[in-house]
């Protein structure tokens, strides 16, 4: 499955490395996201998972390495030489932020309108036309309200367009950040985090949403989440990253049973603490792996538990 | 509501006990000025004579008197209240905001009407005319500070390469270039040009600020400003160096120049003939710039461009990561506001009809710039009246002759300007940190305006 994926993915990452001076954040990373795919991206805090994407929206230029993005027109992209302005423009891949970087002076309607800066920047002839109040750009500005009042209303914000984005709620503003980057019109969605902060209803939305995008819009999801109930219910598609390095591909089942993965989240070899993480996916995902059972004691998820390392590494 | 109510009546019953407190030490301080102001003891003649100031008593009791009703007001409030008392102007400014369509109009009304008022003098008109100058100067860099949120010091680097760009065009390329008919037309044929040629600079200037944000970028167009000005000092063969350029050709009224002839504006238009003619002209040229800049700038603000300016000034990174090229986004709004620091350039330099690097200096940079903080980032109708309040406020200190009364002949109240105006900027900066207009409008909107509270809005950090 994973080989016929490589061909026909719409982004491959090949050879992966990124390096900050003497820190090594991403060594010789590979993997591939499926066109019409859930991947999520998960791995220890400081593994580098925030460095993969924005090696991939072009905020970093990785030191060695390549990264294809293939659209659906036929057109491929090579993301590492592109400027990341142009990622998002002609590759169209989107992006959202581990810390919410909304306009927050400008309303949620706003926010969305300047979304769609490079359609309506064409229509208006680069500001001449829309100076002079020409059709074609009126047009083109209802044609992306239109758009906006679809992603507001999927992300249940419609009554609250003429807010300032400031002044949402956090969960409001993370759905927020997921409709402004689809309003880009992208191919590729990454989101960095976009459970972080939820509460167990919210997250569930998040889901819904997430496959909502994926089966309408058909297009790619990649994203990094800490959140297990998210990773394991929603994804096709799970890449575990620990100190830079690929340590699991697979599906949610065969990396949760993966003792690679296991070690890596809770760094030790023993059997002491093992049990931790099987509870944390397993209060996800009801599953039946013998393993599991034996560990329903163990006390709170500490995944976070390793410092960060990779400090420098990170944003 | 409950607590409302019960503050509304604490109020009514202090306004007494305000009151006569105010008297009680505007009494005091009677007691006390009387013989020491009031009484004044000089060498005559025939031995001392004492000279009575009655007037500068009363001043100086009245002075007391308001200025313990101002801390009352503003300070000695209540106990628990004293914060909300002391933002009496923050919330002076908030009332003053759900007025902002009729302080507009009126401010607009005004200035078209102003020329035709009885009182109005050459020296109200020249007043109004420098009033408006520094409105566009206002406006221009809003573009760049207020809506694209990056901090340029330099502002007065393109007035200066516009009033020069006018100055040598019109008066060395226009003479070799033009038949003698069309120098009437000298001014509005340069304008664009001037305009163009600011902008051009902005561009230049633009390129190597790309990367530099906040104290970065203010440092660099600081310096900018200054070289600008330096060159024009040291480049005598094309600028004439210190000595200026005199001689620049008056605009017309299109093609009707304001002469005493037959060919003149009074006598194609049957009227006699009077110098102010071209003052009420020259008013009406700058207050026409002024209102273009400001309807150009209000239009930019709901097109795509000005909406990508102002993402730019709230998060930059977001604003690539949507595909927003954040490159052309600066260079266009340093060149858009450079464009109308040439225009009113332009203006500066046919008003005058002489230009020196003198006019140039870093303190009109500040001044625009503290105009448009004091107004409000952003807001148009801010910076307008910081500008009336400011320049205004400059020129009423060469009027206030009745403090001489106070302080003696030899007190020159327009040498306090400086003073004041650091005073006044400091309070300021007290009670509304984000300036007069705080709130922001947005540009589109799907059932009901509102506009977005001023703690919300960036202000840019490069």
């Amino acid at each position: 499955m994973m080989a016929a994926m490589a061909g026909d993915g719409v982004l491959t990452i090949e050879h992966l490395t990124m390096r900050f001076g003497g820190l090594l954040a991403i060594n010789d990373l590979s993997f591939s996201v499926g066109r019409n795919d859930i991947t999520a991206l998960i791995g220890p805090n400081g593994a580098g998972k925030t460095t993969v994407f924005n090696c991939l929206t072009g905020f970093y230029k990785p030191t060695e390495g390549r990264i294809t993005m293939r659209r659906a027109n036929g057109e491929s992209y090579l993301l590492e030489r592109m400027d990341d302005f142009r990622i998002s423009r002609f590759a169209r891949v989107a992006r959202t932020f581990q810390n919410i970087r909304l306009f927050a002076g400008m309303t949620v309607l706003e926010n969305l309108v300047v979304a769609q800066h490079n359609t309506l920047m064409r229509a208006s002839s680069m500001t001449v036309g829309g100076l002079l109040g020409l059709a074609g750009y009126r047009n083109a500005e209802k044609q992306a309200v239109e758009t906006t009042k679809y992603w507001l209303e999927k992300v249940q914000l419609t009554d609250r367009a003429d807010d300032p984005a400031g002044d949402l709620p956090y969960g409001a503003q993370r759905r927020l950040e997921i409709a402004r980057a689809m309003c880009t019109g992208p191919e590729l969605l990454c989101l960095d985090e976009p459970a972080a902060g939820l509460n167990p209803r919210e997250s569930d939305e998040l889901n819904s949403l997430l496959t909502f995008i994926r089966r309408e819009h058909g297009i790619g999801i990649l994203l990094i989440e800490h959140d297990m109930h998210v990773v394991m219910e929603i994804s096709d598609h799970v890449v575990v990253l620990d100190y830079g390095e690929k340590i699991s591909d697979g599906s949610a089942a065969e990396v949760r049973a993966d003792p690679a993965v296991i070690r890596a989240y809770l760094g030790v070899e023993e059997d002491e603490d093992a049990p931790e993480v099987e509870e944390l996916v397993s209060e996800a995902v009801p599953v039946t792996a013998p393993k599991a059972k034996a560990a329903r004691s163990a006390s709170k998820p500490k995944s976070n538990r390793r410092k960060p390392k990779a400090k420098g590494a990170r944003k | 509501m409950a607590e409302k109510a019960q503050n509304t009546a604490h109020a009514g019953n202090d306004v007494g006990a305000i009151l006569k407190d105010c008297v009680f030490a505007s009494l005091i301080a009677l007691a006390i000025f009387a013989p020491i102001i009031g009484l004044k003891t000089e060498s005559a003649p025939g031995g001392l004579i004492l000279n009575q100031r009655w007037g500068a008593v009363f001043i100086a009791t009245a002075i007391i008197f308001f200025g313990r009703l101002a801390l009352h007001i503003l300070f000695w409030s209540r106990a628990g209240e004293t914060k909300k008392k002391a933002s009496a102007a923050s919330r002076l400014g908030t009332k003053l905001e759900p007025l902002i369509p009729f302080i507009g109009v009126a401010m607009f009304t005004a200035a078209v009407i102003l020329p035709w008022l009885p009182s109005t003098d050459r020296y109200i008109l020249d007043l109004g005319t420098l009033i408006l100058t520094y409105m566009m100067l206002g406006w221009g860099l809003n573009i760049v500070v207020g809506l694209a949120g990056l901090l340029d010091l330099g502002y007065v680097a393109f007035y200066a390469v516009g009033a020069y760009s006018y100055a040598l065009i019109s008066t060395s390329v226009f003479p070799m270039i033009l038949p003698h008919w069309m120098m009437a037309w000298a001014f509005w044929l340069a304008l664009p040009m001037a305009g163009m040629l600011a902008a051009c600079w902005g561009l230049i200037l633009g390129f190597p600020v790309l990367r530099l944000r906040g104290d970065y970028l203010a440092i660099v167009t600081l310096a900018f400003g200054e070289i600008i000005r330096v060159v024009l000092t040291n480049w005598i063969s094309l600028t004439n160096g210190p000595n200026g350029i005199p001689g620049i050709p008056r605009p017309s009224f299109f093609g009707i120049e304001f002469t005493r002839g037959d060919n003149g504006f009074a006598h194609t238009f049957g009227l006699q003939y009077a110098s102010i003619q071209r003052i009420i002209f020259l008013y009406y040229v700058i207050l026409a710039l002024a209102l273009f800049t400001n309807f150009f700038t209000m239009r930019l603000r709901r097109l795509p461009i000005g909406r990508a300016w102002e993402a730019l000034r709230e998060d930059e990174i977001a604003c690539r990561s949507l595909g927003i090229n954040t490159t052309n986004t600066k260079l266009t709004a340093f060149a858009m506001g450079a464009m109308f620091g040439g225009f009113a350039g332009a203006f500066f330099a046919t008003r005058q009809g002489f230009i020196s690097p003198e006019s140039f200096v870093f303190m009109e940079s500040a001044l625009v710039l503290a105009i448009v903080v004091l107004g409000g980032l952003g807001s148009n109708i801010g910076v307008a009246i910081s500008s009336v309040v400011m320049i205004g406020g400059f020129e009423l200190f060469r009027n206030l002759d009745f403090l001489k009364q106070v302080f003696g002949p030899d007190f020159d109240p327009s040498q306090y300007r400086m003073l004041i105006f650091g005073m006044a900027m400091v309070l300021i900066m007290v009670w509304r940190p984000r300036g007069l207009m705080t709130r922001r409008n947005p540009t589109i909107f799907l059932k009901e305006k509102k506009a977005v509270s001023g703690d919300l809005v960036a202000q840019g950090r490069g």
